[in-house]
């Protein structure tokens, strides 16, 4: 298992090194620092304002330097648009905004639409099934925005007039623990309504193929009950589709959710990188972009040994 | 070895047993009219061709059919142990299955669990029906495992079961089916997708057991050679009906119904090279159950069929004695579904 690991790790260090110079070399396709130069800047601005960020230097000696600030979490170069205010500040103030949000939204998904999943696949054809697989089109079926818009409007706009003071709130933010079922449980349960369907019907997949095979049958010619058929013995199984598509979606809890942190003002990495993309803030994105691309391969990694820790056949010798 | 003990009271007895199924296409009947009886410590051969109701019939003694589409007739029973099975809840069936009926399947490739170990599923079983501690029941699948003649069981408890052969797993399976001792073992095909000398060795194996522990099996076969093994009674299905029922030494030396006669005829005979005889097949199809003659099921495909055949469905008859009593509510010996069976062979 260790050797499993180590081996793992070492294939993917190369993948690293090449995503992050390919994505070094697409952000520099567009001068980075035009967005920061005003109407009339001449040649020698341009040139006077790369030196001044160190972008002038050879492409190789930036990538060092890039890989040398990831590889030891040190992260202090400055931000363009807060001058005083490194990266690093930025992105530890950001991040743990969003995964406030995103974390328990990911979790309730889950269990949820697995539990519903197995539920439908063991009335399979059944008005049960047939009324819950329903559902689940519809909320694939409706956009996102309308779920924002009506559950904000609905869940903290006319819950307040109706109960005279606010339960959630409707734009703004403030960290803390006791403050959190106010400024993003709502949140949090628009996001879950959104996945919802779409996972349903992806677990219902998976536990439709599961609730057909051969060991199920003997399981239930063993005296089984129906919790323990759905639980142990199909869990265990469809674990392999399950942890992919949970680790898949774990480095996207980082960045956050774009749209909610955008309309319900909560200042979490989304709106951090909207901003930053938005204003050319070059240190902020290339930063991000790396070390997304190293959760991204992190995760993989841990997909990885997490399907040997789960089927016994995946394991080596 | 032909007359398995016919005075003593059956374990099981199997009443008129009809099971439909819900479809798209309306009501479907797989099984219609089953009855028979099972004694302890005898094998019973159940054989026929592909859907001809066998694993229903087998599967409606467990329950193990998808209930929600499953119907079984009104005049239906399936007594065991002075219980009617088709009127227990499933709760109460769960206390049946796995510890009074055991049951084995017939692909051992993929009847285990993939991700739990050999000994962590003999081990549910146990935990479900026995009142064992842990360590208890660890010493009790060992024990099993060692009963199954599973080489190492020490060792290979905590295997899984793509570490284990093929024929290995089949042994598995009928450790777990035999872990609670059983008083009847259902064996669906036990030996279909293992090679010849697996097969016997396992055939070898459950009759061993059936010694040891007076178990009484039902096997369910296609294999008419499996039956000569292994089997003391067999019935042979047709069309979701038994067409004969006779202890097997009678089946294979005086068959009487033309479908049993068709089916002995179509077995290879020893001795005889593939050239110099074609292996005579049975012309036709089973009927469709959506689509069932009126008359005998087997009329289109009888060499002896007359005209009247199809008009009335026959009974199955006892040929035990003289007169034509129906078979269906007593413990035949020898009974046949046909106006015209084959004639009795001299004795």
């Amino acid at each position: 298992m260790f050797a499993f690991t180590i081996r793992k790790i070492i294939y993917n260090i190369p993948i690293y090194l090449a995503v992050v110079l390919l994505m070094m070399a697409l952000l520099r396709i567009r001068d980075p620092v035009a967005g920061q130069m005003g109407k009339n800047a001449t040649a020698a601005d341009f040139a006077a304002k790369r030196v001044e960020l160190g972008l002038n230097e050879p492409l190789l000696s930036q990538y060092v330097s890039l890989l040398g600030s990831i590889f030891t979490f040190d992260f202090s170069r400055e931000i363009w648009l807060e001058p005083g205010v490194s990266v690093g500040e930025k992105l530890a103030e950001s991040v743990p905004v969003s995964l406030a949000l995103t974390l328990p939204a990911l979790c309730l998904t889950t269990v949820l639409s697995i539990v519903i999943a197995m539920v439908s696949a063991f009335n399979r054809g059944r008005w049960l099934d047939r009324t819950l697989v329903f559902f689940a089109v519809l909320g694939m079926s409706i956009s996102f925005l309308v779920y924002i818009i009506f559950g904000q409007y609905l869940g903290a706009f006319k819950l307040q007039q109706l109960v005279g003071h606010p339960v959630f709130s409707i734009h703004g933010y403030e960290s803390g623990i006791q403050n959190w079922a106010f400024y993003l449980l709502l949140p949090v349960l628009i996001s879950v309504t959104v996945a919802m369907g779409y996972d349903t019907r992806f677990y219902r997949a998976v536990m439709v193929e599961e609730t057909e095979a051969d060991y199920i049958t003997t399981a239930r010619a063993k005296g089984a009950s129906q919790m323990k058929i759905m639980f142990v013995h199909m869990l265990r199984n469809a674990m392999i589709p399950i942890i992919t598509r949970i680790m898949i979606t774990l480095p996207f809890l980082v960045t956050g959710s774009i749209l909610l942190e955008q309309f319900f003002g909560i200042p979490g990495m989304g709106y951090t990188l909207l901003t930053a993309i938005q204003n050319g803030d070059f240190p902020v994105v290339e930063v991000f972009t790396a070390i997304f691309a190293g959760l991204f391969i992190v995760s993989l990694i841990a997909t990885d040994i997490l399907y040997a820790l789960f089927d016994p056949r995946v394991r080596l010798q | 070895m032909d007359d398995p003990a016919p005075n003593t009271t059956p374990i099981l007895q199997v009443r008129n047993l009809q099971t439909s199924f819900k479809t798209d296409r309306g009501m479907v009947t797989a099984v219609d009219g089953v009855s028979f009886d099972l004694f302890s410590g005898e094998t019973l051969g159940v054989v026929g061709e592909s859907g001809c109701g066998k694993t229903v019939t087998n599967k409606s003694i467990i329950r193990l059919l998808p209930e929600h589409v499953t119907r079984y007739g009104d005049n239906s029973r399936i007594m065991f142990k002075d219980r009617n099975l088709l009127s227990l809840s499933e709760s109460q069936m769960r206390g049946v299955r796995g510890n009074e009926i055991g049951m084995i399947f017939q692909e051992p490739m993929t009847a285990l669990n993939p991700v739990f170990t050999i000994g962590w599923q003999i081990d549910e079983a146990l935990k479900y029906h026995t009142k064992l501690n842990r360590a208890e029941r660890r010493q009790k699948s060992i024990e099993m495992l060692r009963l199954v003649e599973m080489p190492n069981p020490e060792k290979r408890i905590d295997e899984y079961p793509h570490q284990l052969s093929g024929g290995m797993r089949q042994r598995v399976v009928i450790a777990i089916a035999l872990s609670c001792n059983p008083e009847v073992l259902i064996a669906d095909e036990p030996t279909t997708a293992l090679d010849v000398t697996i097969q016997s060795q396992i055939l070898r194996l459950m009759d061993k057991l059936k010694e040891e522990t007076g178990t009484a099996i039902i096997l369910i076969t296609h294999d008419l050679g499996v039956v000569a093994q292994a089997c003391d009674r067999v019935i042979v299905m047709y069309a979701g009906q038994i067409v004969e029922i006779a202890p097997v030494r009678a089946l294979f030396h005086n068959p009487r119904h033309p479908y049993t006669r068709a089916l002995l005829d179509s077995m290879p005979k020893p001795g005889v090279t593939e050239h110099q005889q074609r292996l005579p097949a049975i012309e036709g199809t089973v009927p469709s159950l959506f689509n069932l003659p009126h008359g005998c099921r087997f009329y289109d495909r009888c060499q002896r069929a007359k005209p009247d055949c199809q008009d009335r469905l026959p009974e199955l008859v006892s040929l035990d004695t003289a007169n034509d009593q129906p078979a269906s509510d007593e413990t035949v010996q020898h009974g046949v579904r046909c106006f015209y069976p084959l004639e009795a062979a001299k004795s």
